[in-house]
């Protein structure tokens, strides 16, 4: 049963040079209870194509797609007021660059009280409390502190922890994690997939997560979406993946591993793929 | 040898101002740090999520002051607190920031962005300046015709590669880097790590990286400090680090790192099947 499922959807964008094709016709299905991974070289589209179901991309965008729905419902058709009861509760999104992503003006503890309160129904008082165990869960040091302080107090790696805190809050039944441990080092990262993994398990969520790193994939993913240029090269469940990469962009990333290094040279992509550049 | 930048002794306090709700504290980041790094040479700095990586580079990018201790760029004992910095002095350490999206201006063109230091601290005339900024963003792996863009409209890792173009267009002496390769793609990743080790080269440039993957550490580092709660507990050079870390942080970085071995992947998928299906 698919919980989320896109066909062919193309994303535009009107730039001073010209319509430019961020992403140029991909399916992205998601079943219930399942972890799907979408792997892709920088600029290929993966952010674009989440936001793009979200609904959160700029006017200057324009979506189309053959078929966009969540449970069965159509997000297209669908009017802004029912899609803002979906988007945030039921599917919520941790992005990209969560210190751009939280707002300097507020305590952290203000902004995931607020989630709790809009988008869970929660009472002031069982918000607070609530807040303060999810800044445990997510392994924030001294959570009662960090409540209480301003982002740019806070590091990066704790930013992007308070951003992974507010977006299981409200126990959304598809988590899109939009490279959700690339501030972290290896032990928190570690701490934060099993988290994500264990409540995965537990609620049945299901997870899209983008990431560069094939470690990550390898520990978490069911499923497997590689993304170049804006289109889908292959798409494997994540054992066949590794024992059998198919399309050479997928060797060339495994290949890439800087523990791959010849010489004091990293390999690249490029090295792999003999194919004339397309435009950014 | 020439020592391009040391440390001795450095701290960081941060002042937590108080309010209705709580006291005012006091948050020690640096904790006594001392370090050299010659000409042509990476300091790589690895630690824990909050263990003061960014504070303490803020500080050698001659950003934010020391609270004690002493900095010498070039032999020089420099305190940004007491004094002035020369335009030289600006232009010989630079600095690429953990988070892209918040050092850029929204409001400014790509373009604008790279020639922006060029105008601000040298004479370079104008056709001059556009030209190395166009060199320079082909060198990071973007197209000129991305000149005219703002920030909003490329991807994370593009907006990762702008911050390290713009901080590479003086040629500095000394180039402080923040996570610079976390939000790329392999590809990209190693695109970027060659581009860096051309630049050292060419250049004779002093890198201090910071990083929290390892396999990128043991590619680019000749020395690593490993930092936990302020504190540098454990230096040397890459090899002494790799072949016999001695502190348990270290260890413990070594055995989370991810793994793509098809047999962990193999035994992980059969235990979430089997979990499936107790559910159904
Ligand atoms: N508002 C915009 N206007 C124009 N182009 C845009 C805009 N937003 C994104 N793009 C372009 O769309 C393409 C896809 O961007 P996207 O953010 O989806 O990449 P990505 O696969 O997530 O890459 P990364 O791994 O670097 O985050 C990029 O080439 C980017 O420059
Ligand atoms: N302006 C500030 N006021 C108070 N505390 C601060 C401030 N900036 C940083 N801190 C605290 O200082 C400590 C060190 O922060 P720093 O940003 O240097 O960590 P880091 O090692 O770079 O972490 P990360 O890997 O997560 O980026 C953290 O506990 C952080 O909460
Ligand atoms: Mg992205
Ligand atoms: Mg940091």
């Amino acid at each position: 049963m698919s919980i989320l499922n896109i066909r062919n959807l193309t994303v535009r964008f009107a730039t001073s040079t010209g319509s430019f094709t961020a992403v140029d016709g991909i399916d992205v299905r998601v079943d219930k209870g399942e972890v799907l991974a979408i792997v892709g070289e920088s600029g290929s589209g993966k952010s674009v194509s989440m936001l793009a179901a979200m609904g959160l991309l700029p006017d200057t965008a324009t979506v189309t797609a053959d078929e966009m729905t969540f449970d069965g419902q159509n997000l297209l058709a669908m009017s802004p007021r029912d899609r803002r009861r979906i988007i945030g509760r039921e599917i919520t999104m941790i992005f990209q660059e969560p210190i751009a992503s939280l707002n300097p003006s507020f305590t952290a503890g203000y902004q995931i009280e607020e989630v709790l309160r809009y988008n869970a129904g929660m009472s002031k008082r069982d918000a607070r409390a609530r807040a303060l165990e999810l800044f445990k869960q997510v392994g924030i040091p001294e959570p009662e502190e960090k409540l209480k302080s301003y982002p740019h107090q806070m590091s990066g790696g704790q930013c992007q922890r308070v951003m992974i805190a507010m977006a299981i809050a409200t126990g959304p039944r598809l988590l899109i994690a939009d490279e959700p441990t690339t501030a972290l080092d290896v032990t928190i990262q570690k701490q934060i997939l099993d988290l994500l993994m264990k409540l995965q398990e537990q609620t049945g969520m299901a997870l899209i997560l983008i990431t560069h790193d094939m470690g990550v994939v390898a520990e978490t993913a069911d499923r497997v979406q590689v993304q170049y240029k804006g289109k889908k090269m292959e798409e494997a469940d994540v054992l066949s993946l590794f024992e059998a990469p198919k399309h050479p962009y997928t060797r060339a990333l495994l290949s890439a591993l800087p523990e791959n290094a010849t010489g004091d040279r990293l390999p690249t992509v490029s090295s792999f793929m003999v194919e004339p550049e397309v435009k950014v | 040898m020439t020592v391009v930048v040391e440390g001795r002794a450095i701290t960081r306090d941060y002042l937590v101002p108080g309010s209705l709700t709580r006291k005012a504290k006091t948050v020690h980041a640096v904790k006594g740090i001392s370090f050299a790094v010659e000409r042509g040479k990476t300091l790589a700095i690895v630690g824990e999520s909050g263990s003061g990586k960014s504070t303490l580079a803020r500080i050698i990018a001659l950003i934010d002051p020391a609270s004690g201790g002493e900095l010498r760029i070039e032999g020089q004992p420099v305190d940004i607190a007491s004094q002035r910095l020369t335009r030289e002095m600006r232009s010989k350490v630079q600095m690429v920031f953990q988070n892209p999206y918040g050092s850029l201006n929204p409001r400014q063109k790509i373009g604008d962005v790279l020639m922006e230091p060029l105008l601000l601290n040298t004479d370079t005339p104008a056709a001059e300046r556009r030209r190395r900024a166009e060199e320079m963003l082909v060198k990071v792996g973007l197209p000129v015709e991305v000149f005219n863009r703002y920030p909003h409209m490329f991807s994370g890792g593009q907006r990762q590669r702008i911050a390290i173009a713009r901080a590479l267009m003086l040629k500095p002496t000394l180039l402080v880097l923040d996570e610079p390769v976390s939000a790329l793609d392999l590809s990209v990743q190693a695109q970027v790590l060659n581009l860096l080790a051309d630049l050292q080269a060419e250049f004779n440039l002093a890198y201090v990286f910071i990083s929290h993957d390892l396999s990128v550490v043991r590619y680019i580092a000749d020395d690593v400090l490993v930092m936990n709660k302020g504190e540098a507990v454990e230096q040397g050079t890459r090899e002494a680090v790799f072949a016999a870390p001695s502190h348990p942080y270290t260890r413990e970085l070594f055995a989370a790192t991810p793994i793509t071995d098809v047999e962990a992947i193999r035994a992980r998928v059969a235990r979430r099947q089997a979990l499936r299906a107790a559910t159904i």
